[in-house]
C-alpha cells in the first residue's frame, strides 16, 4: 500500500475492512497515531478520547467476526465537529462556556453513525458556536491549514477540514449555516457537503442559526460524502423541521446518474473580490464540463448583493435568542463573581463568550428589539425569499449552479481576525445557499501557485443530493486533486 | 365624581396531558424535584422542540367550549426575557397568532338568596393562546432552588377583555373558565397545585368615560377567594389614591392574601422587551374543518347549559343544580339516576346526592368513581320510597348500608327488616276498615267537618303494623275509605 | 466607522445580559456600526407584497402523540451543574 491509511478513503478502507487485510482496530491505532504526530502543530481536536475509541474499534471487529458487519462505515474512524452531541463525552462548540460541559445523550447523527458502526473519534475544532469563518474564534486556540500551518483551515468547521486534510480522521462532520462546511473543505483540499436544509436532522448539534444550520460531511472523495450522507440522512421525529423524503442510495446513484447537466453558471459569483487564481482554476473546471458534453449557461441571481445582509440579519437574530440559555444556571461556566442572578447571567456570558459571539448576540439582539423588528428581521426574511425565488428560477432552466466557493483561497491566521466584515465577506459565496435552503457542495479543482487548494461550488435542487454528488463525481473520476496529500 | 373599575384577567391553565408540550418526558405535580426533566426541558445545547398533539387538542376543545375562532393557522414565537425557572431564557408562546380568538365566558353572579337564581351574563375573550409553563424556584434564607419538573407542561393563557368592573365579576369568571375546564376534561384546575392561575389587570375611571385608565397588574392571586379579595382591595386603593387627590401609576403589584395587602413590584426588574419571533425549529399548526369537527363531537354540554336543563326538564330545584352541575360527574350520575328512577322522581333523586351521597362520599373521603352506589341502586331506593315500601327514616338507613356494602336496596331492606307494614296494600286496608268500625264516634266527629278526627283511627292501624306502617299510606287509604263512609 | 447614532449600546448589552466593559462598549459599536451600515442596504430592496421565509421548506402539523417516555436520570439531569443541593439547581437568592 503506497498510501498510508490514514490518508485512504472510506472506499478503499472498507474493501480492506472487509477482505480482513485489515482490522478497525489497526486502522483506528494507525489514525490515532498520526492524530498523535501532527496535533500539536494543526490543532483540530478539542479532545479525543483514545480507549473509546478503541472499544469502538475492537466492538466493530468483533461484529465483522460475527458476521455482523454494518456496511462501508463500519470501524471507519470519523471524527464530528465539537458542536455535536455524544453522550458522556464533552461538547464545548469551542467556548470556554461550555469547557466542562459533558453531554448525557447522543445527537441524532451520532446514534446513526454508530449504528452504522462507525468509531466515533474525537471532538473537532471550530469557531465558537460555529461563528466564523476561520476557526480563529475558538477558545482553545485556532485550528491551522495542513498545507500551510501558518494558514487558516477556514472555518467554521476548520478542525473537521484540518483533521481530515492532516489524515487525523478518515471522514468528519461538520456544520454549516453560512458556508462553513464548504469553505474549509475549500481551503484545505476536500469534498466538503452541505445538505438540503432538512435533510439531516439537527437534534443534539448546538444551534447556531436553527432556519439555516444543516450538518453535513468533509470527505476525501465524492463517493466518500455519498457513503457518509446515506448513513445520516433521513427524517427524525425529534427534529420538526426534518424532511421526510425518500433516501436514495447515494454511493450506487454516482454511477447511474451521468449526465450531461445543463449547469448554470451565476453572473453575480464571478465579480469584484474574487482572486484571479481562485477565478482560473474554477474556469476550467467549467470548460471541463463543457467538454464532457454538458450545457453551459448563464444566470442571474438578481439579490446576491443581499445576501450577506439578510443573513447577518437572520442569523444573528436566531443566534441571539439561541445562546441565551447559556447563562450559568444549569450548565456551563458561571462566574465567580457573581453577587446576585442578574450578575450570574452578566458575568457569566461576559467571561464565557468570546467576542465574535458577545458581537452577534448584540446585533441579533438589536435587530430584534422593540421598533427595530419590521426593518431589520422581517424585511431581511423577505429578501430571503426573493434570494429562494432567484435560485429557484434559475432551476427552471439549469440543473446545477456553478461557483467559486470561496474567493480567497487560505488566508494567514491573523489576517482578517481584526475586521468583522473583512471576514463576513469571505461567505459570499456560500450564504445564499443557506438562505434558500439548498444543497451545495465543495470539490477541490486545483492548487494555487503557491500550493494552496482551491474549491469549486456546485449548487443543487433541493433534495437531490444524488444528483449533486453525481455531478461532481464526473468532474473528480477526470481530475487527481484528491490525490494530493498535504506533506507534514 | 363617580368612578367604576374595569377589570381584565388573564387566566393560565395547565393543560392536563401525559408528557409536556414540547418534548415527550412524562407531565405531573408533586414528583421528586428534577425528576420530570430531559435534554430539551434543561435546555442542553442542541436540543429542539416537537408538539404535543394533545395539548393542541386540548386547547382547541378548550376554544371550542368557550365559542372562539379557531385559527385556521397559528404559529409559535419566542418570548425572550431571563429568568432561572425559564431555561431557554426563552418560553415558546404565540405572539400575533393565537390559536384561539375572541369568544365568551358565562357567569353567574350572586343572587338575592342563596336558593335564587343570580344573573347572568357573558365576558368576552379576547384570546386563548397555548405556551410552556416554567420551572419552580424555592426560596431559601440565602440562595434560591430551582426544581424544573413543571418547566415545559402545557399551559394556556386565557385573556378577558377588560369588561369586568367588580370583584363579583371576576370571581364568577373564574369560577365559570374552572367549571368548563374541568367538564372538557382540560385541565383539573386545582389552584393549590398551580394549575389555575391568574393575574388582573385593574384600572378606574369616571362612569361614562369611555377611555381606560391607568392600569395596574396584580399578581399572585393564588386562590379563587384571593383572586375575589385582590381586586375588591385593589379597586379599593385606587379609589382611595384618587379621592386623595393623587395619580394612580402603572405598576405590577404583588398581592398578599394572607394579610390582605399588595406591594408594588416595580422595583425589581430592568424594563422588558420581549423580542418575540416566529421560532424557527417549530413549524406552524393549520387546524381544518374535520379535527375542529372531531373535537367539536368530544365536547361536552357547558355547565350552564346543562343546569338549565335540568331545571326545565327535571323539574328540580336551583339549590339542587347548584350543587349537582359543578361536578360533571355528579350531574352525570344524576341524571343517570333520575332517567332510571322515572318521571316524577327526579326531585328525591336530585335530593339524595346532594344530601346524603355527598355527606357519606365525604365522610369517606372517596371520589364519586369509587362510590359502590350507582345511578340505577340510588333510582331503585327512589322507587321504594314513593311505592310506600320504604320509610324516609329507613330509607336512610338502606342508603347508608348501600354505600357500605353496594347492594341492592331491596336486598338491604330484606336483610334488615325494614320493608314498610304491609307490604300488602288489601292487608292495610282491612286493618284500617276494622279500626273505622271500631271508633263510631270518631267517624261521626270526621262526617261534621272535624278534619283532626281522623288521628283516632290511626293509632290501632299503626298499632297493627308494629309502627312500620307507612303514614301517608295509612293516611290515604283512610280518607279514601272515610270518604265512601 | 463610527456607532449608528440609535445603537444605544448599555441597553442591548443588559437585553443580552452581557456585562461589557467600558472598552468593548467602544469597540463593538463602531464594529457593529460598520456592520450596520453594510446591512442598512436591506432597505433598498423593494419588497412589497412579499411574504417573509421563516423556513425554507415549510411544512406543518409536525407533532408527536402524548405519550411520555423516561427523561434524564436527576444525577445526569444536575451532572453539568454550577451548583447544586437537594436534587435542585442553586442560584442566588432570587427576589421576587
Amino acid at each position: 500500500m503506497s498510501v498510508p491509511l490514514h490518508f485512504q478513503s472510506i472506499a478503499e478502507l472498507s474493501e480492506h475492512l472487509a477482505a480482513r487485510r485489515i482490522s478497525s482496530v489497526e486502522l483506528t491505532q494507525a489514525v490515532i497515531a498520526r492524530t498523535k504526530a501532527v496535533e500539536s502543530r494543526v490543532h483540530a481536536f478539542n479532545s479525543f478520547d483514545e480507549p473509546d475509541a478503541l472499544a469502538q474499534a475492537v466492538a466493530s471487529d468483533s461484529r465483522r467476526a460475527g458476521g455482523q458487519s454494518c456496511g462501508a462505515l463500519d470501524g471507519i474512524p470519523i471524527g464530528l465537529k465539537d458542536v455535536i452531541a455524544v453522550s458522556g463525552q464533552p461538547l464545548t462548540a469551542s467556548s470556554k462556556m461550555l469547557a466542562n460541559f459533558v453531554s448525557p445523550y447522543n445527537a441524532t447523527v451520532t446514534e446513526s453513525l454508530q449504528s452504522a458502526g462507525a468509531v466515533l473519534h474525537g471532538r473537532l475544532n471550530c469557531d465558537e458556536f460555529a461563528m466564523g469563518s476561520s476557526t480563529e474564534n475558538s477558545a482553545f486556540g485556532p485550528a491551522h491549514n495542513p498545507w500551510d500551518l501558518t494558514r487558516t483551515p477556514g472555518g467554521s468547521s476548520g478542525g473537521s477540514a484540518a483533521a481530515l486534510a492532516a489524515g487525523a480522521a478518515i471522514a468528519t462532520l461538520g456544520s454549516d449555516t453560512g458556508g462553513s462546511i464548504r469553505q474549509p473543505a475549500a481551503l484545505c483540499g476536500l469534498v466538503g457537503l452541505k445538505p438540503t436544509y432538512g435533510l439531516i436532522s439537527r437534534f443534539g448539534l448546538i444551534a447556531y442559526a436553527s432556519s439555516l444550520d444543516q450538518i453535513g460531511p468533509f470527505a476525501r472523495t465524492v463517493e466518500d460524502a455519498a457513503i457518509v450522507l446515506g448513513a445520516i440522512a433521513g427524517h427524525d421525529p425529534r427534529d420538526s423541521t426534518s424532511f421526510k423524503t425518500e433516501i436514495p442510495d447515494y454511493r450506487a446513484e454516482l454511477k447511474r446518474r451521468r449526465g450531461p447537466w445543463k449547469l448554470g453558471i451565476p453572473k453575480e459569483y464571478f465579480g469584484a473580490g474574487l482572486d484571479p487564481e481562485v477565478g482560473a482554476a474554477v474556469e476550467k473546471a467549467i470548460a471541463f464540463y463543457r467538454a464532457h458534453g454538458c450545457e453551459i449557461r448563464e444566470v442571474s441571481l438578481p439579490h446576491t448583493h443581499y445576501c450577506l445582509d439578510a443573513y447577518y440579519v437572520i442569523a444573528t437574530a436566531e443566534a441571539s435568542s439561541n445562546l441565551a440559555r447559556y447563562d450559568g444556571i444549569r450548565y456551563g461556566h458561571r462566574s465567580k463573581e457573581a453577587k446576585d442572578v442578574l450578575d450570574v447571567y452578566q458575568k457569566s456570558r461576559a467571561e464565557g463568550f468570546g467576542d465574535e459571539v458577545k458581537r452577534r448576540i448584540i446585533l441579533g439582539t438589536y435587530v430584534l428589539s422593540s421598533g427595530y423588528y419590521d426593518a431589520y428581521y422581517l424585511r431581511a426574511q423577505k429578501v430571503r425569499t426573493l434570494i429562494r425565488r432567484d435560485f429557484l428560477n434559475a432551476y427552471r432552466e439549469v440543473d446545477a449552479l456553478i461557483t467559486p466557493t470561496s474567493p480567497l483561497p487560505a488566508f494567514k491566521l491573523g489576517e482578517k481576525s481584526a475586521d468583522p466584515l473583512a471576514m463576513y465577506l469571505c461567505d459570499i459565496y456560500t450564504i445564499g445557499v443557506n438562505l434558500a435552503g439548498l444543497p451545495a457542495l465543495s470539490l477541490p479543482c486545483g492548487f494555487t501557485a503557491g500550493g494552496l487548494p482551491i474549491g469549486l461550488q456546485l449548487i443543487g435542487q433541493p433534495f437531490r443530493e444524488a444528483d449533486l454528488l453525481a455531478t461532481a463525481h464526473a468532474y473528480e473520476q477526470a481530475h487527481d486533486w484528491h490525490t494530493k496529500f498535504p506533506s507534514l | 365624581m363617580n368612578y367604576e373599575a374595569v377589570i381584565g384577567l388573564e387566566v393560565h391553565v395547565q393543560i392536563k396531558t401525559h408528557s409536556k408540550v414540547f418534548t415527550r418526558v412524562g407531565a405531573g405535580y408533586g414528583h421528586e424535584p428534577n425528576t420530570l426533566t430531559d435534554p430539551v426541558v434543561l435546555a442542553l445545547p442542541g436540543t429542539l422542540p416537537v408538539m404535543n398533539k394533545a395539548a393542541l387538542d386540548a386547547i382547541i376543545k378548550a376554544g371550542l367550549l368557550l365559542g372562539c375562532e379557531i385559527a385556521p393557522v397559528c404559529k409559535w414565537d419566542r418570548k425572550q426575557y431571563f429568568y432561572p425557572d425559564s431555561p431557554k431564557n426563552y418560553q415558546i408562546s404565540q405572539y400575533d397568532q393565537p390559536i384561539c380568538i375572541g369568544g365568551s365566558v358565562e357567569i353567574e353572579l350572586p343572587g338575592a338568596a342563596r336558593n335564587i337564581m343570580g344573573e347572568h351574563k357573558k365576558i368576552p375573550l379576547t384570546r386563548i393562546h397555548l405556551e410552556e409553563d416554567v420551572g419552580k424556584l424555592n426560596h431559601g434564607a440565602s440562595d434560591s432552588l430551582v426544581d424544573y419538573n413543571r418547566a415545559g407542561t402545557p399551559l394556556m393563557e386565557i385573556v378577558s377583555d377588560p369588561a369586568m368592573h367588580t370583584a363579583e365579576e371576576a370571581y364568577a369568571y373564574l369560577t365559570s373558565i374552572r367549571h368548563t375546564m374541568i367538564y372538557g376534561g382540560i385541565s383539573d384546575c386545582d389552584m393549590e397545585k398551580g394549575q389555575l392561575r391568574c393575574d388582573a389587570n385593574i384600572s378606574i375611571r369616571p362612569v361614562g368615560e369611555t377611555k381606560l385608565g391607568t392600569k395596574v397588574e396584580l399578581k399572585n392571586l393564588n386562590s379563587i377567594s384571593f383572586v375575589r379579595d385582590g381586586i375588591a382591595h385593589e379597586i379599593k386603593r385606587q379609589l382611595a389614591v384618587v379621592a386623595a387627590g393623587g395619580k394612580l401609576i402603572q405598576e405590577t403589584r404583588d398581592y398578599d392574601g394572607q394579610t390582605g395587602t399588595s406591594q408594588s413590584l416595580r422595583s425589581k426588574e430592568m424594563a422588558h422587551d420581549y423580542r418575540y419571533f416566529p421560532d424557527p425549529d417549530l413549524m406552524p399548526v393549520q387546524v381544518d374543518a374535520a379535527w375542529k369537527e372531531k373535537l367539536r363531537a368530544e365536547c361536552p354540554e357547558l355547565p350552564f347549559d346543562k343546569q338549565r336543563r335540568f331545571l326545565r326538564d327535571y323539574q328540580v330545584p336551583y339549590t339542587i343544580t347548584s350543587v349537582l352541575i359543578p361536578e360533571r360527574g355528579l350531574s352525570d350520575f344524576f341524571e343517570a339516576s333520575a332517567q332510571l328512577a322515572g318521571p316524577g322522581r327526579a326531585q328525591a333523586v336530585g335530593n339524595w346526592i346532594a344530601n346524603d351521597f355527598l355527606r357519606e362520599l365525604s365522610a369517606a373521603k372517596l371520589p364519586l368513581g369509587a362510590s359502590k352506589i350507582t345511578p340505577a341502586s340510588l333510582a331503585e331506593l327512589v322507587g321504594l320510597v314513593e311505592v310506600g315500601t320504604l320509610l324516609n327514616a329507613a330509607a336512610k338507613e338502606v342508603f347508608v348500608a348501600m354505600f357500605a356494602t353496594g347492594e341492592a336496596p331491596a336486598a338491604v331492606v330484606a336483610r334488615l327488616g325494614l320493608a314498610a307494614v304491609p307490604s300488602d296494600a288489601g292487608e292495610l286496608e282491612t286493618w284500617c276498615r276494622e279500626s273505622i268500625a271500631a271508633n263510631p264516634k270518631a267517624l261521626v266527629e270526621f262526617k261534621a267537618g272535624k278534619d283532626g278526627a281522623i288521628n283516632a283511627f290511626k293509632g290501632p292501624v299503626m298499632k297493627a303494623g308494629k309502627g312500620k306502617a307507612n303514614p301517608k299510606l295509612v293516611d290515604e287509604t283512610l280518607r279514601r275509605l272515610l270518604a265512601g263512609a | 466607522m463610527t456607532a449608528p447614532a440609535d445603537l444605544n449600546i448599555d441597553r442591548i448589552a443588559e437585553l443580552s445580559r452581557l456585562a461589557l466593559t467600558a472598552e468593548e462598549k467602544v469597540r463593538f459599536s463602531a464594529q457593529l456600526g460598520s456592520v450596520l451600515g453594510h446591512i442598512e442596504q436591506l432597505s433598498k430592496v423593494d419588497v412589497t407584497g412579499i411574504e417573509p421565509t421563516a423556513h425554507a421548506f415549510p411544512l406543518h402539523n409536525i407533532w408527536a402523540a402524548d405519550i411520555a417516555r423516561p427523561g434524564l436520570a436527576v444525577a445526569d439531569a444536575l451532572r453539568n451543574a454550577p451548583a447544586q443541593r437537594e436534587n435542585m439547581i442553586v442560584v442566588p437568592k432570587v427576589m421576587e
